[in-house]
C-alpha cells in the first residue's frame, strides 16, 4: 500500500481530474500512461531490480555496466526527475493551505514546505512507509466519499464510475455525458468526449508517461523493501488494484466538475455567482476581467488574458472583484481558473456539506506530503548514497552519509519550494521535461540490461546520452528558445515536446544496439549477474 | 545452442517469462494503445449506456484490463516458479 500511496501523488489527486475535466477525451493520455507504464514496470522492471537486491536505480545501472560513469548519469536523471515532482508537489500542497488557511498561494506554499520538510527530513524510511499506509486509507476515502455524493445527486448511480455514462437525475432520458458534450459546444469549447490532438501526438505522448512513469525513481525503490522476487510481483498488483480505484474515479470526477461549472458558472452576474468563485479569486486562483463591463461572467473557448494572472490589490474593480494587470486577450473569454483547484472545489460546486470539503482537502495534503516525503527520500540518498558514498568520497562514515542526506533534502525543499511559489507554468513544463528524459534515458538501459545480455557499458551510455541530448535539445528548443514555433507545424512528424521522449528512447535503443555490435561484450562476471538475476531466489 | 540447453531448467524458465511477458504486452498493446487511440473513432460509433466505447476505453477500460494483466502475470510466474523449482530438483538429482 505505501507504493500506493507513492504513486498516487498530489498530481493524481489533485490535478490530473482537472486536467482531464479540461482535456476531454485527449485526458485519457494521463489515464492511460501513468497505470500502463505501472503495467511496464510491475511486468519489466519490479522483479528483476527486487532479485538485484541493491538500493536504488543508480546501483543497478552503475554495476550491470560496470562503470560509474553509468552510475552518474543515472543519479542525475533521479535527482533531476524527483525534483520536477517535488515542485508539482509543494505547489499541491500550497493550493490546499491557501484556500483552508485563507491565504495566499505563496504563504499556502511555504506553510506546506515547513511541514514537508519536518516530516522528511526528520522521520525516516520506516517513519515513511509507516504512515503512507494511513495516509492512503484517507487519501481513497476522502477521494470517493465526494464522488459517490455528486454522482447520487446527478444521475442517481452509487457508483461514480457507472454514473457518469448513465442518465441525469433531473433530465430523464438525457446522459450526463451528452448533456457534458451539448454544453461545452453551446459555449464555444469543442465537445467533450471528442479528441483534438492529432493521433500520432496522442499516442507518443501516451508512449512517452508509459515509459517515464515506468522510471519513476521513488516508486522502483519501493520494490526493494519487499522480503522476496514473488512478492515484489504481488505487491505491484495490489498497488494497481488501488491506483486504479482512484483512477477509474478521477475521469467520472472531472465530467460531474465540468458539467457543473459549466452549468452554473458562465453567463451568471458576478454579484450572484456562488460563494466559491469569490473564495477561490481570494486565493488567486480564479479571476474574472469584465471585458465588455457588463457584470456577467462570459466562459468560453481560450485564455482570458495572457499568462497567469497578476493582482492589483490596491483597487477592486466596480462589482468588487480583483483586478489583474495581464495583458487581455483578443476573444471574448473573461473567466480564468486554475485547473488544480477542481477537484477541491468540486464539492463546493455540487454544494455538499462542509465536512466533506474538509474530507478532500485532507486527502489532498495526505497525498501531496506522502510523494513529497518518498521523492525526497529518493533525492537526498542519491546524493548522499550514490553520488558522495559510491562515487566521490568512498570511506565516508554512517554519520556523515546521514547528515549529507538531510542537508540535501532540506535544500531540495526550498527548490522544491521555489519552483512551486514562481511562475507554476513553469512547473508544468518542467514535468514534461522530466517524463521526456525518464524515457529516453533510464528506461531502455534498464530494460536493455535485463533482456539483453550482450549490451555493454559503451552501448549503454552513448545510449543514454543520445537519449537525453536529443529530448533535452528538442524540448528547450521548443520550449525555452524558440516557444513561438511551438505549434503542429513546426514539431517534427507532429510530435509535440510532451510525446518527443518517445522519440528519444527509440533513438537510445538504436544507438546503443549498435554502438554494443561493435565494442567488446561485458565481462563474464555481468553475465553471470544477468543470468541470476532472471531467476528467481535459489533455495 | 545444443539440445541440452533447452532441457536445463534455467533455460526453460526464462523462456516461459519470455513467452508470458509477450502474450501481457501485446493485449497491454491492444487495449491502450488500439482500442484508447488507434481505433478509438470507430469504437466510438458504438454506445453503451451513456458511454461511447472508444472513450470508455481510453478513460475505464484500459485500466480494468491493466489490473487483470497483472493478476495473470502474478498467476502465471508462480506457477512458473513452482515447475522450476521442481526440475531443478529432478535435475541436480537425476
Amino acid at each position: 500500500m505505501a507504493i500506493g500511496a507513492d504513486w498516487m501523488s498530489a498530481a493524481s489527486f489533485i490535478s490530473m481530474a482537472g486536467l482531464i475535466s479540461f482535456l476531454g477525451r485527449d485526458g485519457s493520455v494521463y489515464l492511460m500512461g501513468w497505470t500502463g507504464g505501472y503495467v511496464l514496470l510491475a511486468l519489466l522492471l519490479a522483479p528483476y531490480l527486487r532479485k538485484f537486491g541493491k538500493f536504488t536505480v543508480p546501483d543497478f545501472v552503475g554495476d550491470r555496466y560496470y562503470s560509474q560513469t553509468a552510475r552518474i548519469v543515472a543519479v542525475v536523471c533521479a535527482i533531476f526527475v524527483s525534483f520536477t515532482y517535488v515542485a508539482g508537489q509543494m505547489r499541491g500542497v500550497g493550493i490546499v493551505f491557501s484556500r483552508f488557511l485563507n491565504v495566499g498561494i505563496t504563504e499556502g506554499v511555504l506553510i506546506g514546505m515547513g511541514i514537508v520538510f519536518f516530516y522528511a527530513v526528520m522521520g525516516g524510511m520506516k517513519g515513511i512507509t509507516y504512515t503512507q499506509v494511513a495516509q492512503y486509507c484517507v487519501l481513497i476515502f476522502a477521494y470517493l466519499v465526494p464522488a459517490i455524493f455528486i454522482s447520487i445527486m446527478i444521475t442517481g448511480n452509487p457508483l461514480p464510475q457507472l454514473g457518469f455514462g448513465s442518465e441525469l437525475n433531473d433530465e430523464p432520458g438525457t446522459y450526463l455525458l451528452d448533456k457534458l458534450d451539448g454544453l461545452s459546444q453551446a459555449l464555444g469549447f469543442s465537445a467533450y468526449t471528442e479528441g483534438h490532438k492529432s493521433m500520432t501526438d496522442i499516442l507518443f505522448i501516451t508512449a512517452a508517461l508509459m515509459v517515464g512513469t515506468a522510471g519513476l525513481p521513488h516508486v522502483i525503490v519501493r520494490f526493494f523493501t519487499v522480503p522476496k522476487v514473488a512478492d515484489a510481483r504481488k505487491s505491484a498488483f495490489y498497488a494497481l488494484v488501488f491506483i486504479a480505484i482512484l483512477y477509474t474515479t478521477a475521469p467520472a470526477v472531472a465530467a460531474f466538475a465540468r458539467t457543473n461549472l459549466l452549468s452554473t458558472v458562465p453567463g451568471k452576474a458576478y454579484v450572484k455567482v456562488d460563494a466559491w468563485v469569490r473564495n477561490w479569486e481570494s486565493t488567486g486562483l480564479i479571476a474574472w476581467v469584465d471585458k465588455n463591463a457588463d457584470g456577467i461572467i462570459q466562459y468560453t473557448q481560450g485564455a482570458p488574458f495572457t499568462g497567469k494572472p497578476n493582482f492589483v490589490d490596491s483597487e477592486k474593480g466596480p462589482h468588487g472583484q480583483r483586478m489583474v494587470t495581464n495583458q487581455l486577450s483578443e476573444n471574448s473569454n473573461e473567466l480564468y481558473i486554475d485547473r488544480d483547484i477542481m477537484v477541491l472545489a468540486n464539492p463546493e460546486i455540487a454544494k455538499l456539506p462542509n465536512w466533506v470539503i474538509g474530507l478532500v482537502a485532507a486527502g489532498g495534503l495526505a497525498a501531496a506530503l506522502s510523494t513529497a516525503a518518498g521523492l525526497l527520500l529518493v533525492i537526498s540518498t542519491s546524493i548522499s548514497h550514490d553520488l558522495l558514498k559510491k562515487s566521490i568520497q568512498p570511506n565516508i562514515s554512517e554519520r556523515k552519509e546521514l547528515l549529507t542526506a538531510r542537508v540535501a533534502a532540506g535544500f531540495a525543499v526550498l527548490v522544491a519550494g521555489y519552483f512551486g511559489i514562481n511562475p507554476p507554468g513553469f512547473v508544468a513544463q518542467v514535468v514534461a521535461f522530466a517524463f521526456g528524459l525518464a524515457a529516453s534515458s533510464f528506461f531502455p538501459a534498464i530494460i536493455m540490461g535485463i533482456f539483453y545480455k550482450q549490451m555493454n557499458k559503451e552501448g549503454a551510455i552513448s545510449g543514454m546520452v543520445a537519449g537525453i541530448v536529443f529530448t533535452m535539445g528538442y524540448i528547450l528548443y521548443f520550449k525555452f528558445i524558440n516557444p513561438a514555433d511551438n505549434n503542429a507545424s513546426h514539431w517534427w512528424f507532429g510530435i509535440s515536446p510532451e510525446g518527443i521522449g518517445t522519440l528519444g528512447m527509440l533513438l537510445n535503443f538504436a544507438v546503443a544496439l549498435t554502438v554494443a555490435r561493435f565494442t567488446s561484450p561485458p565481462p563474464e562476471n555481468v553475465k553471470a549477474m544477468v543470468d541470476d538475476i532472471r531467476l528467481p531466489e535459489q533455495n | 545452442m545444443g539440445p541440452m540447453a533447452t532441457h536445463d531448467p534455467e533455460h526453460s524458465y526464462w523462456r516461459g517469462n519470455l513467452k508470458y511477458l509477450s502474450i501481457l504486452l501485446i493485449i497491454w498493446f491492444l487495449v491502450s494503445y488500439g482500442c484508447g487511440i488507434l481505433w478509438v473513432d470507430q469504437l466510438d460509433k458504438i454506445r453503451i449506456g451513456g458511454f461511447k466505447l472508444g472513450f470508455w476505453f481510453a478513460q475505464q477500460g484500459s485500466i480494468y484490463v491493466f489490473v487483470g494483466l497483472i493478476f495473470l502475470y502474478v498467476l502465471w510466474m508462480n506457477r512458473l516458479d513452482k515447475t522450476y523449482e521442481a526440475s531443478k530438483n529432478d535435475h541436480t538429482s537425476g
